[in-house]
């Protein structure tokens, strides 16, 4: 069992666990996930890990509230512990096993949408701490729903805001303001990072690939195992099927073809009604 | 009484097992397990055991059956089994064992593993546990993944008094036994639980959820103290045929469907893990992963076709796997090689397109070469596609640890004698050496570690005290 030890709400349906997992706290690294089960009877569901501490052996996630697996995790308070918890899955950041001087001189811009700031957070967080500083831009559809803004402001040089509605920040969407800090700014990026909503991946992708930016996109498919035993999370890119579970979760965006992703997220979208959750993983 | 005829085991009802997912076979009665063991003939010198991957002493356990000595049949057995529930079910019996029986050149050999099955299920429901007090030797040692070989291997080494810890992966141990091999052929509670339950009893613990590879390395785990370490992670890594339409919705991977099925219990609705399964299903191959497949989608109420390239002699399942299977309403197309799966707007799977074989001349198996028939190409109109062909080492162990040897096609490489593999210290078997086999076969790859390992750590000891 895994125990909760702490857990906060940072918008509306939208919370932070800090789960206590020794093993996962000493080998997590920017870009990798964990699969949970809240219980004995729950699914598995894959989670970008946000943070991580080895002193106090904890691992955060953040989740949001959608489908009824993340609904009943959402009824888990701190104290309570959790069925099954493993990882750190997946490869980690590319960057990671980059050669650090290389990558100061790299201009980077991570593009959250949404609960997407949580596997942002860890990024940003990694490379200030080898002296390295990047931009953020945070989209949400509102200000209330804007998470881990003062956070990310610790770590990254420029935290950017844009909100669908104009609540907050720029009045649109990421891509958007991405144009305006690529056009009209004068920022010059050499690579991008985008992680939130499918369609928000693609659409980012497709503009920076008219931008000439290279672009990374944290891919959230349907997974089972998480270990790379049954295939469910499989993708095309470029002409070749990977497993997001092991090959990723980190792809060039500029070759993930993102209709087939999201066909293929829709799989159990209808099955809800009958109470079986459609393994909507956030983050 | 007939000699030459083998007692039969009662088994569900086809049309009524067909739509549930308890145990198809319903065991021996005390009565009809005795009258089976009378028949054995006691050879002075028996063939059987020598079909045996852990060598049992097959006519001692059956002789103690006749004498209506369960207790003593069961010794017998565990001291060369830990899963005897388990193998008198799953293995192939009539390739091994049952094969070389000397009533078979006659009539019907002795039903070693129905008399197995009956042993090791009187040992579960009697809580029959040989293993007294073991004394600690104080040596560490690693098992990586609890399936039948890391079970196996775990146990005969905490046998001999080593503190032996498992690391399993997924939330539940037992391998395939636990995500592979469905309920009606394999019950979890009742039977794998109950065996990996025994194991635990000798002493042997077992940490679950973590993936060595990722959540520890090999290099880690013998910074912990583990003085050896035994690699059984088995055959995990899916294949699919590399045809288009592959990433349709409805297209799975056995495993997937299985792994939801059975892991998962999606079958149950209070569960919440769903399966997606359509009405007209189609699985491809011919092997025991196959039947299992098909026969599970088939109690989820589908109409269900197996594809298969040859035909039915060559079919790699089991024959009663098979039989089972067409008893509960399967179908099969053979002589038939996928080569598309169109789909719908939705992307959705709607048809798979297959070409017709025939059967060639004999490839390096031994087996006639399936050769396409020219425009021979039809559709079959189907809603799911299952493509249940075979997988291959899992890469995420080999890739993490330097100095592991494996070979082209990912499986790693060992001494033939101890198991040890490139890595000093470093041990394997089971799937992830030999590729996907069965149950028996990693059973006794799991043996020959054990004693690999125990050799490896006695001439480590011997050799610090010469220094």
């Amino acid at each position: 069992m895994y125990k909760i030890i702490e857990k906060k709400v940072l918008a509306e349906d939208i919370f932070s666990m800090d789960i206590l997992a020794p093993r996962i706290a000493k080998s997590a690294l920017p870009g990798q996930f964990v699969t949970l089960i809240a219980d004995e009877k729950g699914e598995r569901i894959p989670f970008t890990i946000c943070d991580h501490d080895i002193e106090k052996g904890t691992v955060k996630i953040v989740v949001q509230a959608l489908g009824c697996s993340t609904k009943e995790l959402q009824k888990f308070e701190k104290g309570d512990s959790l069925y099954a918890f493993v990882g750190p899955l997946g490869r980690a950041s590319d960057f990671v096993n980059q050669d650090i001087e290389e990558l100061k001189r790299e201009n980077i811009i991570f593009i959250a949408g949404g609960v997407g700031a949580a596997p942002v957070y860890p990024q940003v967080k990694w490379l200030k701490e080898r002296g390295i500083e990047s931009d953020v831009i945070i989209g949400a559809q509102s200000k209330d729903r804007v998470i881990l803004e003062e956070e990310l402001k610790k770590y990254a040089k420029n935290v950017y805001i844009a909100t669908d509605d104009g609540s907050y920040g720029f009045h649109g969407f990421v891509t958007d303001y991405l144009r305006d800090l690529v056009e009209n700014e004068k920022n010059e990026y050499t690579k991008a990072v985008a992680i939130g909503p499918t369609v928000m991946m693609k659409f980012t992708s497709l503009l920076t690939k008219e931008l000439e930016i290279p672009t990374i996109v944290s891919m959230n498919p349907i997974m089972v195992d998480g270990t790379g035993m049954c295939g469910a999370c499989r993708l095309s890119v470029g002409n070749e099927t990977k497993f997001a579970c092991v090959d990723g979760p980190e792809f060039d965006g500029h070759m993930v073809n993102f209709d087939e992703v999201m066909h293929r997220q829709d799989e159990y979208v209808d099955k809800e009604h009958v109470c079986k959750c459609g393994g909507n993983s956030v983050g | 009484m007939d000699r030459w005829k083998s007692t039969p085991m009662k088994v569900q009802d086809p049309e009524i097992r067909s739509r549930n997912f308890d145990e198809v076979g319903l065991g021996y009665t005390k009565e009809e397990a005795i009258k089976e063991a009378n028949r054995c003939i006691q050879c002075p010198r028996p063939l059987c055991m020598s079909g045996c991957p852990v060598s049992i002493d097959i006519p001692r356990f059956i002789r103690y059956i006749s004498e209506d000595e369960f207790e003593k049949s069961a010794y017998v057995l565990s001291k060369q089994t830990s899963l005897a529930s388990v193998c008198g079910r799953v293995c192939p019996q009539e390739d091994q064992c049952e094969k070389l029986c000397i009533l078979g050149k006659r009539g019907e050999p002795v039903a070693i593993g129905k008399l197995e099955r009956f042993i090791g299920d009187w040992a579960i429901e009697n809580e029959y546990h040989r293993y007294e007090k073991i004394e600690k030797n104080g040596h560490k040692v690693a098992v990586v993944g609890a399936g039948p070989a890391g079970i196996t291997c775990a146990g005969d080494l905490a046998k001999r008094g080593y503190e032996v810890t498992i690391f399993e992966a997924l939330h539940e141990p037992g391998g395939v036994l636990q995500y592979g091999i469905p309920e009606f052929r394999l019950p979890k509670n009742k039977i794998v639980k109950a065996e990996v339950d025994n194991v635990k009893r000798l002493g042997v613990k077992l940490e679950t959820n973590v993936v060595v590879g990722r959540t520890i390395t090999i290099d880690e785990m013998f910074e912990e103290g583990f003085e050896a370490i035994f690699l059984a992670s088995g055959a995990g890594l899916p294949r699919f045929m590399g045809i288009p339409g592959e990433n349709y919705n409805g297209v799975f991977s056995a495993n997937e469907f299985l792994t939801r099925a059975n892991l998962m219990k999606a079958y149950k609705d209070d569960y919440a893990t769903p399966i997606s399964i359509g009405e007209k299903v189609a699985v491809i191959g011919g092997g025991n992963v196959a039947m299992d497949a098909a026969r599970t989608a088939r109690r989820l109420g589908s109409d269900v076709t197996i594809v298969y390239r040859r035909t039915e002699e060559e079919l790699p399942a089991r024959s009663e796997e098979v039989h089972h299977a067409k008893e509960e309403g399967i179908k099969f197309k053979l002589l038939a090689n996928p080569v598309r799966i169109l789909g719908n707007e939705e992307g959705r799977v709607s048809r798979l397109r297959c070409v017709q074989m025939e059967l060639g001349k004999e490839d390096r198996s031994g087996r006639r070469r399936p050769v396409k028939i020219k425009d021979s190409e039809f559709d079959i109109e189907i809603d799911t596609v299952i493509m249940a062909l075979g997988s291959a080492p899992n890469p995420l162990i080999a890739k993490t640890t330097e100095g592991l040897k494996v070979d082209s096609r990912g499986c790693i490489i060992i001494d033939e004698r101890t198991a040890e593999t490139s890595r000093d210290g470093v041990f394997a078997g089971g799937d992830i050496v030999t590729g996907a086999a069965t149950v028996i076969q990693a059973m006794g790859a799991g043996k020959k570690a054990a004693t690999g390992i125990n050799e490896y750590i006695q001439n480590k000891q011997y050799e610090n005290k010469n220094k």
